[in-house]
Protein backbone atom coordinates (compact mmCIF):
# COMPACT_ATOMS: atom_id res chain seq x y z
CA UNK A 1 0.00 0.00 0.00
CA UNK A 2 1.68 3.82 -1.12
CA UNK A 3 1.99 6.27 1.53
CA UNK A 4 0.65 9.13 1.08
CA UNK A 5 1.35 11.35 3.33
CA UNK A 6 3.12 10.48 7.27
CA UNK A 7 2.68 12.36 10.32
CA UNK A 8 4.75 12.05 13.10
CA UNK A 9 4.57 12.96 16.41
CA UNK A 10 2.84 16.45 15.71
CA UNK A 11 1.85 19.28 18.22
CA UNK A 12 0.41 22.24 17.41
CA UNK A 13 0.20 25.56 19.61
CA UNK A 14 -2.33 28.26 19.45
CA UNK A 15 -1.40 31.44 21.78
CA UNK A 16 -0.31 28.64 24.46
CA UNK A 17 -2.96 26.06 24.19
CA UNK A 18 -2.36 23.17 23.45
CA UNK A 19 -4.50 22.12 20.17
CA UNK A 20 -3.13 18.79 19.35
CA UNK A 21 0.04 16.92 20.83
CA UNK A 22 1.75 13.69 20.10
CA UNK A 23 -0.45 12.96 16.64
CA UNK A 24 1.38 10.33 14.62
CA UNK A 25 -0.79 8.69 11.34
CA UNK A 26 -0.01 7.44 8.20
CA UNK A 27 -1.98 8.03 5.24
CA UNK A 28 -2.40 4.94 2.54
CA UNK A 29 -3.42 4.82 -0.86
CA UNK A 30 -6.90 3.46 -1.16
CA UNK A 31 -7.74 3.75 2.25
CA UNK A 32 -10.13 5.48 4.37
CA UNK A 33 -9.58 6.76 7.60
CA UNK A 34 -12.48 8.71 9.53
CA UNK A 35 -11.67 10.81 12.81
CA UNK A 36 -13.66 11.18 15.51
CA UNK A 37 -14.30 13.13 18.21
CA UNK A 38 -16.19 15.45 20.65
CA UNK A 39 -16.58 19.70 19.84
CA UNK A 40 -13.00 20.97 20.55
CA UNK A 41 -10.93 18.06 20.18
CA UNK A 42 -9.01 19.30 17.68
CA UNK A 43 -10.42 17.69 14.54
CA UNK A 44 -10.75 20.64 11.95
CA UNK A 45 -7.15 21.19 13.28
CA UNK A 46 -5.94 18.26 12.23
CA UNK A 47 -7.50 18.33 9.20
CA UNK A 48 -5.88 21.75 8.11
CA UNK A 49 -2.31 19.99 9.14
CA UNK A 50 -3.00 17.57 6.61
CA UNK A 51 -3.63 19.88 3.89
CA UNK A 52 -0.89 22.01 5.27
CA UNK A 53 -2.35 25.04 6.32
CA UNK A 54 -1.16 25.10 9.29
CA UNK A 55 2.14 24.14 10.07
CA UNK A 56 2.64 22.15 13.31
CA UNK A 57 4.37 23.59 16.46
CA UNK A 58 6.72 20.48 16.21
CA UNK A 59 6.93 17.22 14.60
CA UNK A 60 7.51 16.60 11.14
CA UNK A 61 5.47 16.07 8.04
CA UNK A 62 6.28 13.73 4.95
CA UNK A 63 4.66 14.08 1.85
CA UNK A 64 4.23 11.99 -1.36
CA UNK A 65 6.00 14.27 -4.08
CA UNK A 66 2.83 13.99 -6.49
CA UNK A 67 0.65 14.59 -3.97
CA UNK A 68 -2.89 16.47 -5.65
CA UNK A 69 -5.33 16.95 -2.64
CA UNK A 70 -8.81 17.23 -3.33
CA UNK A 71 -10.39 19.45 -0.24
CA UNK A 72 -14.13 19.70 0.94
CA UNK A 73 -14.49 21.95 3.52
CA UNK A 74 -17.19 21.94 6.52
CA UNK A 75 -19.35 24.59 4.47
CA UNK A 76 -18.03 27.74 2.52
CA UNK A 77 -19.06 30.77 3.94
CA UNK A 78 -20.82 32.39 1.04
CA UNK A 79 -21.23 36.35 1.26
CA UNK A 80 -24.90 36.93 0.40
CA UNK A 81 -24.19 39.59 -2.25
CA UNK A 82 -21.61 37.51 -4.21
CA UNK A 83 -24.22 36.53 -7.04
CA UNK A 84 -22.17 33.39 -8.46
CA UNK A 85 -23.49 30.22 -10.50
CA UNK A 86 -22.32 26.98 -10.15
CA UNK A 87 -20.60 26.86 -13.35
CA UNK A 88 -18.38 30.16 -12.08
CA UNK A 89 -17.74 28.60 -8.63
CA UNK A 90 -16.13 25.41 -10.29
CA UNK A 91 -14.57 27.44 -13.10
CA UNK A 92 -12.27 29.06 -10.46
CA UNK A 93 -10.26 26.15 -10.65
CA UNK A 94 -8.77 28.17 -14.45
CA UNK A 95 -8.01 24.57 -15.63
CA UNK A 96 -11.21 22.96 -16.19
CA UNK A 97 -13.36 23.28 -19.34
CA UNK A 98 -17.45 23.71 -19.66
CA UNK A 99 -17.13 19.94 -20.45
CA UNK A 100 -14.84 19.11 -17.38
CA UNK A 101 -16.94 20.71 -15.52
CA UNK A 102 -20.07 19.05 -16.56
CA UNK A 103 -18.33 15.73 -16.31
CA UNK A 104 -17.04 15.98 -12.64
CA UNK A 105 -20.91 17.17 -12.12
CA UNK A 106 -22.34 14.22 -13.16
CA UNK A 107 -19.99 12.55 -11.61
CA UNK A 108 -21.86 13.64 -8.25
CA UNK A 109 -25.21 13.78 -10.21
CA UNK A 110 -25.34 17.26 -9.71
CA UNK A 111 -24.78 18.49 -13.54
CA UNK A 112 -28.48 19.70 -13.35
CA UNK A 113 -27.59 22.29 -10.79
CA UNK A 114 -24.60 23.91 -13.12
CA UNK A 115 -27.19 27.32 -14.15
CA UNK A 116 -28.24 27.44 -10.07
CA UNK A 117 -26.62 30.02 -8.11
CA UNK A 118 -25.17 28.90 -5.67
CA UNK A 119 -27.04 30.57 -2.86
CA UNK A 120 -30.13 28.49 -4.43
CA UNK A 121 -29.03 24.88 -3.22
CA UNK A 122 -29.52 23.06 -0.61
CA UNK A 123 -27.51 21.84 1.85
CA UNK A 124 -26.79 18.69 0.02
CA UNK A 125 -27.00 19.55 -3.22
CA UNK A 126 -23.67 22.23 -1.84
CA UNK A 127 -21.85 19.70 -0.57
CA UNK A 128 -22.50 17.36 -4.13
CA UNK A 129 -20.93 20.75 -5.46
CA UNK A 130 -18.15 21.10 -3.14
CA UNK A 131 -17.28 17.13 -3.83
CA UNK A 132 -17.16 17.50 -7.23
CA UNK A 133 -14.63 20.78 -6.98
CA UNK A 134 -12.38 18.54 -4.72
CA UNK A 135 -12.94 16.04 -7.35
CA UNK A 136 -12.25 18.39 -10.73
CA UNK A 137 -8.40 17.71 -9.21
CA UNK A 138 -8.07 14.24 -9.95
CA UNK A 139 -6.88 14.41 -6.49
CA UNK A 140 -4.72 10.91 -4.94
CA UNK A 141 -6.05 12.11 -1.10
CA UNK A 142 -9.63 13.72 -0.64
CA UNK A 143 -9.77 15.18 2.48
CA UNK A 144 -13.87 16.09 3.95
CA UNK A 145 -14.49 18.02 7.35
CA UNK A 146 -17.84 17.19 8.50
CA UNK A 147 -19.06 16.34 5.03
CA UNK A 148 -22.83 16.03 5.48
CA UNK A 149 -23.58 19.13 8.21
CA UNK A 150 -27.00 20.56 7.41
CA UNK A 151 -27.62 17.45 4.80
CA UNK A 152 -30.95 15.09 5.37
CA UNK A 153 -30.33 11.61 6.29
CA UNK A 154 -31.22 9.94 2.59
CA UNK A 155 -28.75 12.99 1.31
CA UNK A 156 -26.19 12.08 3.31
CA UNK A 157 -26.62 7.80 2.58
CA UNK A 158 -26.13 9.42 -0.86
CA UNK A 159 -23.04 11.78 -0.15
CA UNK A 160 -21.24 8.46 1.50
CA UNK A 161 -22.24 6.18 -1.28
CA UNK A 162 -20.72 9.17 -3.90
CA UNK A 163 -17.26 9.52 -1.60
CA UNK A 164 -16.81 5.79 -1.73
CA UNK A 165 -17.37 5.77 -5.43
CA UNK A 166 -14.85 8.15 -5.89
CA UNK A 167 -12.81 6.82 -4.18
CA UNK A 168 -12.90 3.67 -6.62
CA UNK A 169 -12.72 6.04 -9.17
CA UNK A 170 -10.02 8.18 -9.03
CA UNK A 171 -8.30 5.01 -6.21
CA UNK A 172 -7.34 7.85 -3.84
CA UNK A 173 -6.93 7.63 -0.07
CA UNK A 174 -9.90 8.85 1.76
CA UNK A 175 -9.57 10.85 5.23
CA UNK A 176 -13.06 12.07 6.94
CA UNK A 177 -14.21 13.74 9.88
CA UNK A 178 -17.48 12.49 10.57
CA UNK A 179 -20.18 12.38 13.20
CA UNK A 180 -22.31 9.44 11.46
CA UNK A 181 -21.00 6.99 13.02
CA UNK A 182 -23.89 4.58 11.75
CA UNK A 183 -23.20 5.67 8.19
CA UNK A 184 -19.59 5.76 8.09
CA UNK A 185 -18.37 3.12 9.59
CA UNK A 186 -18.92 0.23 7.80
CA UNK A 187 -17.12 1.45 5.02
CA UNK A 188 -13.81 3.04 7.15
CA UNK A 189 -10.18 1.21 7.21
CA UNK A 190 -9.52 2.94 10.26
CA UNK A 191 -11.12 4.85 13.18
CA UNK A 192 -8.87 7.74 14.77
CA UNK A 193 -10.51 8.77 18.04
CA UNK A 194 -9.24 11.86 18.66
CA UNK A 195 -9.44 14.18 21.86
CA UNK A 196 -6.02 16.16 21.42
CA UNK A 197 -4.07 13.66 21.03
CA UNK A 198 -4.77 10.14 19.62
CA UNK A 199 -6.76 8.63 22.17
CA UNK A 200 -7.19 5.02 20.27
CA UNK A 201 -7.24 4.18 16.79
CA UNK A 202 -7.63 0.82 14.41
CA UNK A 203 -10.52 -1.04 12.65
CA UNK A 204 -14.06 0.06 13.72
CA UNK A 205 -14.55 -3.22 15.66
CA UNK A 206 -11.14 -2.98 17.72
CA UNK A 207 -12.08 0.82 18.67
CA UNK A 208 -15.46 0.21 19.54
CA UNK A 209 -14.19 -2.37 22.29
CA UNK A 210 -11.72 0.66 23.86
CA UNK A 211 -12.11 1.93 27.34
CA UNK A 212 -11.06 4.68 26.40
CA UNK A 213 -13.58 5.26 23.15
CA UNK A 214 -16.37 3.83 25.24
CA UNK A 215 -15.09 6.71 27.72
CA UNK A 216 -15.80 9.34 25.30
CA UNK A 217 -18.21 8.71 23.31
CA UNK A 218 -20.18 6.76 25.98
CA UNK A 219 -22.17 3.49 25.87
CA UNK A 220 -24.22 5.29 22.98
CA UNK A 221 -21.51 5.77 20.48
CA UNK A 222 -20.04 2.50 21.42
CA UNK A 223 -23.20 0.65 20.35
CA UNK A 224 -23.47 2.54 17.03
CA UNK A 225 -20.30 0.79 15.78
CA UNK A 226 -21.40 -2.52 17.67
CA UNK A 227 -24.57 -2.17 15.28
CA UNK A 228 -21.83 -2.08 12.78
CA UNK A 229 -20.10 -5.09 13.95
CA UNK A 230 -24.13 -6.81 13.89
CA UNK A 231 -24.38 -5.70 10.67
CA UNK A 232 -21.40 -7.09 9.65
CA UNK A 233 -21.52 -10.63 11.19
CA UNK A 234 -24.77 -10.94 10.00
CA UNK A 235 -23.51 -10.68 6.28
CA UNK A 236 -20.64 -12.81 6.57
CA UNK A 237 -19.42 -13.61 9.95
CA UNK A 238 -15.94 -15.24 8.18
CA UNK A 239 -13.72 -12.10 7.43
CA UNK A 240 -13.36 -9.25 8.95
CA UNK A 241 -10.99 -7.07 7.03
CA UNK A 242 -9.92 -8.12 3.79
CA UNK A 243 -12.54 -7.46 1.75
CA UNK A 244 -13.65 -4.17 2.42
CA UNK A 245 -14.87 -3.39 -0.87
CA UNK A 246 -17.22 -6.33 -0.35
CA UNK A 247 -19.05 -5.03 2.98
CA UNK A 248 -19.33 -1.52 1.29
CA UNK A 249 -21.47 -2.74 -1.19
CA UNK A 250 -23.49 -5.29 1.20
CA UNK A 251 -24.08 -2.26 3.37
CA UNK A 252 -25.50 0.17 1.47
CA UNK A 253 -28.26 -1.69 0.28
CA UNK A 254 -29.49 -2.82 3.38
CA UNK A 255 -29.15 1.04 4.70
CA UNK A 256 -31.54 2.25 1.88
CA UNK A 257 -33.74 -0.62 2.88
CA UNK A 258 -33.71 0.56 6.51
CA UNK A 259 -34.63 4.21 4.94
CA UNK A 260 -38.01 2.67 3.03
CA UNK B 1 -18.37 75.43 -20.32
CA UNK B 2 -17.68 72.16 -21.34
CA UNK B 3 -13.58 72.65 -21.16
CA UNK B 4 -14.35 73.59 -17.17
CA UNK B 5 -15.78 70.43 -16.99
CA UNK B 6 -14.55 67.90 -19.19
CA UNK B 7 -11.73 67.16 -16.98
CA UNK B 8 -13.55 66.47 -13.77
CA UNK B 9 -15.76 64.30 -15.75
CA UNK B 10 -12.65 62.68 -17.52
CA UNK B 11 -11.41 61.86 -14.26
CA UNK B 12 -14.81 60.77 -12.44
CA UNK B 13 -15.51 58.35 -15.22
CA UNK B 14 -11.83 56.69 -15.54
CA UNK B 15 -11.69 56.17 -11.61
CA UNK B 16 -15.21 54.58 -11.84
CA UNK B 17 -13.84 52.13 -13.62
CA UNK B 18 -11.54 51.04 -10.74
CA UNK B 19 -13.96 51.87 -7.95
CA UNK B 20 -16.65 49.59 -9.99
CA UNK B 21 -14.94 46.02 -8.98
CA UNK B 22 -12.71 47.34 -6.33
CA UNK B 23 -15.92 47.84 -4.66
CA UNK B 24 -17.62 44.50 -5.28
CA UNK B 25 -14.75 43.19 -3.20
CA UNK B 26 -15.32 45.96 -0.46
CA UNK B 27 -19.02 44.33 -0.34
CA UNK B 28 -18.38 40.63 -0.79
CA UNK B 29 -14.96 40.79 1.45
CA UNK B 30 -17.44 43.21 4.56
CA UNK B 31 -14.52 45.67 4.55
CA UNK B 32 -16.40 49.10 4.32
CA UNK B 33 -14.73 49.88 7.14
CA UNK B 34 -11.32 49.30 6.11
CA UNK B 35 -12.27 51.76 2.98
CA UNK B 36 -12.98 54.57 5.76
CA UNK B 37 -10.30 53.84 7.95
CA UNK B 38 -7.82 54.15 4.79
CA UNK B 39 -9.68 57.18 3.31
CA UNK B 40 -9.30 58.92 6.77
CA UNK B 41 -5.85 58.10 7.10
CA UNK B 42 -5.33 60.20 3.45
CA UNK B 43 -6.77 63.25 5.06
CA UNK B 44 -3.12 62.45 7.49
CA UNK B 45 -1.15 62.29 4.34
CA UNK B 46 -2.60 65.63 3.23
CA UNK B 47 -1.46 66.79 6.53
CA UNK B 48 2.42 65.51 5.90
CA UNK B 49 2.51 66.37 2.69
CA UNK B 50 1.92 69.99 3.68
CA UNK B 51 3.87 69.28 6.54
CA UNK B 52 6.79 67.57 4.84
CA UNK B 53 6.19 70.11 1.59
CA UNK B 54 6.12 66.82 -0.89
CA UNK B 55 3.62 66.40 -3.84
CA UNK B 56 0.15 65.80 -2.22
CA UNK B 57 -0.69 62.91 -4.07
CA UNK B 58 2.10 60.95 -3.85
CA UNK B 59 2.08 61.61 0.34
CA UNK B 60 -1.67 60.54 0.19
CA UNK B 61 -0.63 57.20 -1.19
CA UNK B 62 2.29 56.52 1.08
CA UNK B 63 0.21 57.41 4.04
CA UNK B 64 -2.59 54.76 2.90
CA UNK B 65 -0.31 52.13 1.89
CA UNK B 66 1.84 52.64 4.89
CA UNK B 67 -1.35 52.28 6.76
CA UNK B 68 -2.73 49.16 5.19
CA UNK B 69 0.25 47.25 5.28
CA UNK B 70 0.28 48.28 9.17
CA UNK B 71 -3.50 47.20 9.26
CA UNK B 72 -2.81 43.15 8.04
CA UNK B 73 0.11 43.45 10.60
CA UNK B 74 -1.78 44.10 13.41
CA UNK B 75 -4.75 41.53 12.13
CA UNK B 76 -2.26 39.40 11.89
CA UNK B 77 -1.40 39.81 15.60
CA UNK B 78 -5.48 38.88 16.61
CA UNK B 79 -4.97 40.68 19.84
CA UNK B 80 -8.62 42.90 18.65
CA UNK B 81 -11.64 42.21 16.71
CA UNK B 82 -10.40 43.86 12.96
CA UNK B 83 -13.63 46.43 13.33
CA UNK B 84 -12.14 47.65 17.05
CA UNK B 85 -8.69 48.01 15.31
CA UNK B 86 -10.28 50.03 12.24
CA UNK B 87 -12.00 52.39 14.62
CA UNK B 88 -9.33 53.44 16.99
CA UNK B 89 -6.87 53.73 13.79
CA UNK B 90 -9.57 55.27 11.56
CA UNK B 91 -10.19 58.40 13.79
CA UNK B 92 -6.88 58.76 15.51
CA UNK B 93 -5.51 59.38 11.63
CA UNK B 94 -7.79 61.48 10.98
CA UNK B 95 -7.52 63.48 14.82
CA UNK B 96 -3.95 63.20 14.07
CA UNK B 97 -4.18 64.52 10.66
CA UNK B 98 -6.39 67.65 11.88
CA UNK B 99 -4.16 68.52 14.70
CA UNK B 100 -0.88 68.80 12.96
CA UNK B 101 -2.52 70.72 9.79
CA UNK B 102 -3.66 73.33 12.87
CA UNK B 103 -0.49 73.03 14.52
CA UNK B 104 1.07 74.86 10.87
CA UNK B 105 -0.27 78.18 11.85
CA UNK B 106 1.27 79.66 8.89
CA UNK B 107 -0.89 77.63 6.46
CA UNK B 108 -4.68 78.02 5.64
CA UNK B 109 -6.06 74.98 3.53
CA UNK B 110 -9.59 74.63 2.82
CA UNK B 111 -10.16 71.15 4.73
CA UNK B 112 -13.95 71.08 3.43
CA UNK B 113 -11.87 70.26 -0.43
CA UNK B 114 -10.23 67.02 1.33
CA UNK B 115 -13.06 66.12 3.52
CA UNK B 116 -15.74 66.11 0.52
CA UNK B 117 -13.25 66.40 -2.59
CA UNK B 118 -13.25 69.09 -5.47
CA UNK B 119 -14.12 67.20 -9.08
CA UNK B 120 -14.17 70.46 -10.62
CA UNK B 121 -10.56 71.89 -9.30
CA UNK B 122 -9.41 68.83 -11.51
CA UNK B 123 -6.58 69.70 -13.83
CA UNK B 124 -6.13 67.79 -17.41
CA UNK B 125 -2.54 66.91 -16.33
CA UNK B 126 -4.57 65.34 -13.19
CA UNK B 127 -6.59 63.69 -16.12
CA UNK B 128 -3.19 61.90 -17.41
CA UNK B 129 -2.00 60.83 -13.84
CA UNK B 130 -4.84 59.18 -13.11
CA UNK B 131 -5.50 57.28 -16.53
CA UNK B 132 -1.68 55.60 -15.93
CA UNK B 133 -2.84 54.81 -12.18
CA UNK B 134 -5.79 53.58 -13.30
CA UNK B 135 -4.41 51.12 -16.31
CA UNK B 136 -1.75 49.85 -13.95
CA UNK B 137 -4.04 48.93 -10.80
CA UNK B 138 -6.59 47.93 -13.52
CA UNK B 139 -4.21 45.49 -15.13
CA UNK B 140 -3.24 44.23 -12.18
CA UNK B 141 -6.65 43.37 -10.48
CA UNK B 142 -7.56 41.53 -13.95
CA UNK B 143 -4.32 39.83 -13.82
CA UNK B 144 -4.88 38.38 -10.52
CA UNK B 145 -8.70 38.69 -11.14
CA UNK B 146 -9.62 34.89 -10.56
CA UNK B 147 -7.34 34.13 -7.33
CA UNK B 148 -8.82 37.14 -5.68
CA UNK B 149 -12.02 35.99 -6.13
CA UNK B 150 -11.43 32.33 -4.90
CA UNK B 151 -9.96 33.41 -1.71
CA UNK B 152 -13.35 35.70 -1.52
CA UNK B 153 -15.25 32.35 -1.92
CA UNK B 154 -12.88 30.58 0.68
CA UNK B 155 -9.61 30.94 1.95
CA UNK B 156 -9.29 27.64 2.24
CA UNK B 157 -10.33 26.14 -0.82
CA UNK B 158 -8.21 28.54 -2.68
CA UNK B 159 -5.20 27.28 -0.55
CA UNK B 160 -6.22 23.66 -1.62
CA UNK B 161 -6.14 24.89 -5.11
CA UNK B 162 -2.30 26.07 -4.48
CA UNK B 163 -2.56 29.92 -4.35
CA UNK B 164 -1.26 31.81 -1.48
CA UNK B 165 -3.42 33.66 0.44
CA UNK B 166 -1.70 36.02 2.33
CA UNK B 167 -0.27 37.35 -0.11
CA UNK B 168 -2.90 37.41 -2.51
CA UNK B 169 -4.90 39.14 0.20
CA UNK B 170 -2.47 41.42 0.56
CA UNK B 171 -2.33 41.92 -2.91
CA UNK B 172 -6.10 43.13 -2.71
CA UNK B 173 -5.26 45.34 0.07
CA UNK B 174 -2.73 47.08 -1.75
CA UNK B 175 -4.72 47.98 -4.76
CA UNK B 176 -7.54 48.89 -2.92
CA UNK B 177 -5.13 51.13 -0.97
CA UNK B 178 -3.62 53.09 -4.26
CA UNK B 179 -7.35 53.60 -5.33
CA UNK B 180 -8.49 55.25 -2.28
CA UNK B 181 -5.27 57.31 -2.29
CA UNK B 182 -5.66 58.40 -6.22
CA UNK B 183 -9.76 58.98 -5.81
CA UNK B 184 -9.33 60.78 -2.48
CA UNK B 185 -7.91 64.35 -3.70
CA UNK B 186 -10.37 64.21 -6.16
CA UNK B 187 -14.06 62.94 -4.27
CA UNK B 188 -12.82 63.38 -0.57
CA UNK B 189 -12.31 61.50 2.21
CA UNK B 190 -15.69 61.43 3.68
CA UNK B 191 -16.87 60.00 0.19
CA UNK B 192 -14.61 57.59 -1.24
CA UNK B 193 -16.31 54.63 0.80
CA UNK B 194 -19.42 55.95 -0.62
CA UNK B 195 -18.11 55.47 -4.41
CA UNK B 196 -16.78 51.85 -3.70
CA UNK B 197 -19.88 50.61 -1.97
CA UNK B 198 -23.17 52.03 -3.38
CA UNK B 199 -22.22 51.09 -6.93
CA UNK B 200 -21.48 47.64 -6.16
CA UNK B 201 -24.28 47.28 -3.99
CA UNK B 202 -26.69 47.98 -6.53
CA UNK B 203 -25.16 46.14 -9.73
CA UNK B 204 -25.87 43.12 -6.92
CA UNK B 205 -29.93 43.62 -7.85
CA UNK B 206 -28.95 42.90 -11.35
CA UNK B 207 -25.93 40.52 -11.80
CA UNK B 208 -25.66 36.24 -11.80
CA UNK B 209 -22.21 36.50 -12.03
CA UNK B 210 -19.42 38.11 -10.12
CA UNK B 211 -17.40 39.60 -13.59
CA UNK B 212 -21.49 40.86 -14.25
CA UNK B 213 -21.83 42.71 -10.90
CA UNK B 214 -18.47 44.66 -11.87
CA UNK B 215 -18.95 45.23 -15.33
CA UNK B 216 -22.45 46.73 -14.00
CA UNK B 217 -20.99 48.41 -11.09
CA UNK B 218 -18.97 50.39 -13.55
CA UNK B 219 -21.42 51.45 -15.39
CA UNK B 220 -23.36 52.54 -12.24
CA UNK B 221 -20.43 54.15 -11.26
CA UNK B 222 -20.39 55.79 -14.77
CA UNK B 223 -23.76 56.77 -14.39
CA UNK B 224 -23.88 58.38 -11.02
CA UNK B 225 -20.68 60.46 -11.89
CA UNK B 226 -22.34 61.79 -14.92
CA UNK B 227 -25.45 62.89 -13.15
CA UNK B 228 -24.07 64.08 -10.19
CA UNK B 229 -21.88 66.39 -12.13
CA UNK B 230 -24.36 68.04 -14.49
CA UNK B 231 -26.50 68.50 -10.76
CA UNK B 232 -24.10 70.22 -9.15
CA UNK B 233 -23.68 72.66 -12.26
CA UNK B 234 -27.17 73.43 -12.62
CA UNK B 235 -27.93 74.01 -9.10
CA UNK B 236 -24.16 74.94 -8.00
CA UNK B 237 -24.16 72.13 -5.17
CA UNK B 238 -20.95 70.74 -4.14
CA UNK B 239 -19.79 67.94 -6.39
CA UNK B 240 -18.72 65.04 -4.39
CA UNK B 241 -21.99 65.04 -2.38
CA UNK B 242 -23.90 65.24 -5.80
CA UNK B 243 -22.18 62.11 -6.94
CA UNK B 244 -22.91 60.01 -3.97
CA UNK B 245 -26.48 61.23 -3.73
CA UNK B 246 -27.20 60.23 -7.49
CA UNK B 247 -25.90 56.95 -6.62
CA UNK B 248 -27.98 56.69 -3.94
CA UNK B 249 -31.19 56.98 -6.04
CA UNK B 250 -30.05 54.85 -8.67
CA UNK B 251 -29.88 52.60 -5.81
CA UNK B 252 -33.31 52.74 -4.77
CA UNK B 253 -34.11 52.75 -8.17
CA UNK B 254 -32.69 49.08 -8.12
CA UNK B 255 -34.26 47.91 -5.04
CA UNK B 256 -37.57 48.79 -5.82
CA UNK B 257 -37.46 47.60 -9.31
CA UNK B 258 -35.74 44.18 -7.94
CA UNK B 259 -38.83 43.92 -5.41
CA UNK B 260 -40.84 44.49 -8.54
CA UNK B 261 -38.87 41.59 -10.73
CA UNK B 262 -39.20 39.13 -7.50
CA UNK B 263 -43.15 40.16 -7.00
CA UNK B 264 -43.67 38.79 -11.25
CA UNK B 265 -41.39 35.68 -10.58
CA UNK B 266 -43.55 34.74 -7.93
Amino acid sequence: MKQLMALNNISIEINKQKILYDVSLSINLNQIITILGPNGAGKSTLVKVILGLISPTTGTIKRASDLTIGYVPQSINLNQTLPITVERFMHLNKQLSYDDIIKTLSLVNAEYLIDRSMHQLSGGELQRVLLAQALAKRPKLLILDEPTQGVDVNGQVLLYDLIMDAKTEFNCGVVMVSHDLHLVMAKTDEVICLNHHICCSGTPASVSNDPEFISLFGQHGASQIALYKHHHNHNHDFCQHQHNHQHQKMILPDLGHNND
Amino acid sequence: MIELLLPSLLAGLCLSCLTGPLGTFVVWRRMSYFGDTLSHAALLGVAFGFLLNINLFYAIILVTLFLAIGLLWLESQKQLPVDTLLGILAHSALSLGLVVISLMSNLRIDLMAYLFGDLLSITMFDVYQITVCVMIIGSLLIWRWNHFLFITVSEELAFSHGINVPLTKFMLTILLALTIGIAMKFVGALIITALLIIPAATAKYYAKNPESMAIIAILIGMLSILGGILFSLIYDTPTGPSVVLSNTCLFFISLFISKFFIRTKN
